[in-house]
């Protein structure tokens, strides 16, 4: 494979100011609403979603993604149908951003015949090779080569697509993200790593598990660029992408985005969260939500008036209770499922 | 109907918590994600959050009560507009039974006729008749000319590993392959085992079809936990959407005086896992009919090789279309007095105990099993059907071993066919010596071979 064009040692730190929403005005109030849409669908079936949990209908591990759901509307409002994603087991958000349909989501959650991996996957473990969605990993990490290998296909196919791979801000530590990093540099893959810090892994703070707490510059060893990026602003986070994308997409190889999120939940449903303080919590939740945040946009700029966001609320409930409808009355998968799709053809 | 909020589960173990405190009370607006609650789990306080917007309208379990089941209903909150006398009615409820789908049918596919999870039998694969013409080459060769014929047949193929492209392989087996394909199709990685194989595996979801070299596959310990949790579980985790088809191989087993790191057989290892398919062949024919095979297969394919072959040389089928199917192995010396089981190196082995033994007049038949996993079960049971005898041959380990599996086949399907009882013979049960009088210890011989098949036949 041909050797990378050579990039800047230090990458330049362009911090985005964190909370000031300081952009282009071009924003059409049709785009505005589309990531209002976006966002608000993730957290109500978010919310929904730690509710069936709490009736026992959803097991296991669920990791939900409330608070940070600017991240991936942000980012995937700049795909194009060529490009693939791929993430972590917190990965309910990220189905939903890339169209797949909710009432197979939340029926994978509730282990069900009508989820996207006939109940097979779970919550940590749902694909769409349609949409191409790959997954939904559970090992932390381990989604960073795998993504890599994506950008590898993309370029090998000469497709023109572009594989976002997310971690969080606990990944970075792994070795394999290394390993991938200095590929992904060398062979020129198009891969976007989106590092979704948001402040913890399980009940780790950043300051305890990271030496160096700046994650955008991760990937300052071996040359590729990063910024840092307010992920609470779906508006900061799209323009951040599309530059993003202009490097990756034209064949100058990996970026990384530092994406600075925080989840209110627990790390997953089991989690009391005893390593954080509640004024921590609500302090976010009152100052930076994504979503309150945005609707305050919308109506300051008089994109929108209150009705109609009453309506797109209205829309999404609708669309939320038909998934858990759905989720709850599909079947359980047939015992004869038990054996199928271990290897292909047999 | 207001809405009833249920007492909820708050970990995967939860049957029942006490409710510790209200943090609203009656008459109190709720939004979404407002702490309604605070409970206490069998592990943790944690609060609980309203999901629905309203006016909390009836708290029906009070701030104290203990050992509370999950899904009773706690709480109800009136809807935008909804009468207080829509609380009528309700008081503290038996927990409501949530968990059991609905047993009406949805739009989801159809359910299938209703069968008991049973392993499928494998289907009957029968050894290709090939009679053309053949080539005197070694297995280094074959190996090579396998990869660059698949290569030729789909561009989809690629190889990668360390040391494959301008070295022409570590142990040259990819000689010429660089010049032929360039540097796209074959490529040099870092030593950066996990991350490649990683790298490989996302590259075989997004449609192509890697061939990764491991040097050896000591280092495939590196990247055991891409080949075992991403390679071999994530079709049955989509729900057979996202297949991968990639061929990880490299040579296997002991080679000579390198010591405990660079010498270790993972057969068993990699044939414990469902999803993976795994390969030991032995002759050169085995090597290019089972690599073509191998990288013709939609599944991940742990292919075995073994260095202290790669220089013999074999007569092989001089054929592009010499595919030999993978879990079929080869009876390649019949018998009657008892059946040898072996692969990779030990075959050939285990071919040389059998001419020993037919000096003594005894009749060794001797199978190569070739597939690991899935293992040609019927054609070992046959055979002992026919001996009434079998010693298994490995170079690993014996717990857990190649032979502690075959042993436990004839325990389930042959235990009455045997005259005497299974025995294994493995490498010795210790990381492997550097000094050659140590090492020589821990590998089967011919003679160890042939005194076991004696002492089954109390000869
Ligand atoms: C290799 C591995 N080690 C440990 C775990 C257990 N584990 C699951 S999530 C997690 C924390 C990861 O944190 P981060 O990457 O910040 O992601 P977040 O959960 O914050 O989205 C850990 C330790 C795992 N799944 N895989
Ligand atoms: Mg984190």
């Amino acid at each position: 494979m041909a050797k990378a064009t050579p990039t800047p040692r230090t990458p330049a730190k362009t911090k985005t100011p964190k909370r000031k929403i300081a952009r282009k005005p071009v924003t059409s109030a049709e785009e505005l609403l589309s990531y209002y849409r976006q966002m608000l669908l993730i957290r109500r079936f978010e919310e929904k979603a730690g509710q069936l949990y709490g009736m026992g209908l959803i097991g296991g591990f669920c990791h939900l993604y409330i608070g940070q759901e600017a991240v991936v509307a942000g980012v995937q409002g700049n795909a194009q149908p060529q490009d693939s994603v791929i993430t972590s087991y917190r990965d309910h958000g990220h189905m939903l951003s890339c169209d797949m349909d909710p009432k197979g989501v939340m029926a994978e959650l509730t282990g069900r015949e009508g989820g996207y991996s006939r109940g097979k996957g779970g919550s940590m473990h749902m694909f769409s090779k349609e949409k191409k969605f790959y997954g939904g990993h559970g090992i932390v990490g381990g989604q960073v080569p795998l993504g890599t290998g994506l950008a590898f296909a993309h370029k090998y196919n000469k497709d023109n697509g572009v594989c976002y791979t997310y971690f969080g801000d606990g990944s970075v530590n792994q070795g394999q993200v290394y390993e991938s990093f200095n590929m992904a540099q060398l062979w020129s893959l198009p891969v976007l790593y989106i590092i979704e810090n948001n402040k913890y892994g399980m009940g780790t703070s950043l300051e305890r598990h990271s030496s160096n707490i700046e994650l955008y510059q991760r990937g300052a060893a071996h040359g590729i660029p990063g910024v840092q990026v307010d992920g609470m602003d779906v508006l900061a986070v799209r323009d951040a992408t599309a530059k993003a994308l202009e490097h990756v997409r034209g064949g100058k190889g990996p970026y990384i985005l530092e994406m600075l999120t925080y989840r209110y939940r627990g790390h997953s449903m089991s989690d009391p969260a005893k390593y954080r303080s509640k004024d921590e919590v609500s302090k976010v939740r009152s100052e930076q939500d994504p979503i309150d945040n945005l609707r305050e946009l919308i109506m300051k700029t008089k994109a929108a008036d209150e009705a109609t966001l009453k309506e797109i609320d209205r829309e999404i409930k609708v669309i939320v209770t038909e998934a858990a409808e759905f989720a709850k009355a599909s079947p359980v998968p047939d015992p004869s499922e038990l054996y199928t799709d271990i290897l292909v053809g047999e | 109907m207001p809405i009833q909020i249920l007492m909820p589960a708050l970990s995967p173990t939860m049957t029942e918590g006490n409710l510790a405190s209200w943090t609203v009370k009656e008459g109190d607006s709720v939004r979404s994600g407002d702490v309604l609650c605070e409970i206490e789990t069998d592990k943790a306080t944690m609060e609980v959050e309203a999901v629905e917007e309203g006016i909390m309208g009836r708290i029906l379990v009070s701030s104290g009560t203990e050992n509370v089941a999950v899904n009773t209903v706690i709480a109800l909150i009136l809807e935008d507009g909804e009468e207080a006398s829509a609380l009528d009615g309700f008081e503290v409820a038996e927990p409501v039974d949530t968990t059991s789908p609905a047993p009406i049918a949805t739009d989801s596919p159809a359910m299938a006729a209703h069968a008991d999870p049973v392993a499928p039998t494998a289907p009957e694969l029968l050894e290709p008749e090939y009679s053309g013409p053949m080539i005197s080459q070694t297995v280094r060769e074959s190996l090579r000319d396998a990869m660059a014929e698949e290569m030729r047949r789909d561009t989809n193929v690629f190889l990668l590993g360390e040391e494959v492209a301008q070295y022409q392989g570590a142990y040259k087996v990819s000689q010429g392959l660089l010049d032929e394909f360039g540097s796209d199709r074959v490529i040099d990685s870092p030593i950066t085992e996990y991350g490649f194989t990683g790298l490989s595996v996302g590259a075989a979801f997004g449609g192509l079809r890697p061939i990764v070299e491991f040097m050896t596959f000591n280092f495939s310990m590196q990247a055991i936990d891409h080949v075992v949790s991403s390679a071999a579980k994530t079709l049955y985790m989509s729900g057979g959407q996202m297949g991968c088809p990639i061929v990880f191989r490299g040579p296997n087993g002991p080679a000579s005086r390198v010591g405990a790191q660079h010498s270790q057989c993972f057969a068993a290892w990699y044939s414990q896992v469902p999803g993976l398919k795994v390969v030991a062949p032995w002759s050169g024919a085995d090597c290019k009919g089972l690599l073509k095979a191998a990288i013709r297969d939609p599944n991940p394919v742990i292919f075995l090789e073994n260095e202290l072959l790669y220089g013999t040389t074999f007569d092989v089928p001089e054929s592009d279309d010499f595919v030999l199917p993978i879990g079929k192995a080869k009876i390649e010396r019949a018998g009657t007095d008892v059946t040898i089981t072996a692969f990779s190196r030990m075959v050939g082995m285990a071919l040389d105990a059998a001419e020993l033994l037919a000096a003594d007049g005894i009749s060794a038949e001797v199978i190569n099993l070739r597939s690991i996993r899935p293992m040609d079960t019927a054609t070992i049971v046959a055979s002992v059907q026919k001996t009434n005898r079998i010693i298994s041959v490995e170079e690993g380990w014996p717990q857990s071993g190649v032979g502690a599996e075959i042993t436990a086949v004839i325990m389930e399907q042959a235990f009455d066919d045997l005259d005497a009882p299974v025995v294994r013979i493995t490498g010795e049960d210790v990381p492997m010596p550097y000094a050659a009088n140590l090492e020589a210890l821990v590998l089967p011989t011919a003679e160890k071979i042939a005194a076991a098949a004696k002492s089954v036949c109390y000869a």
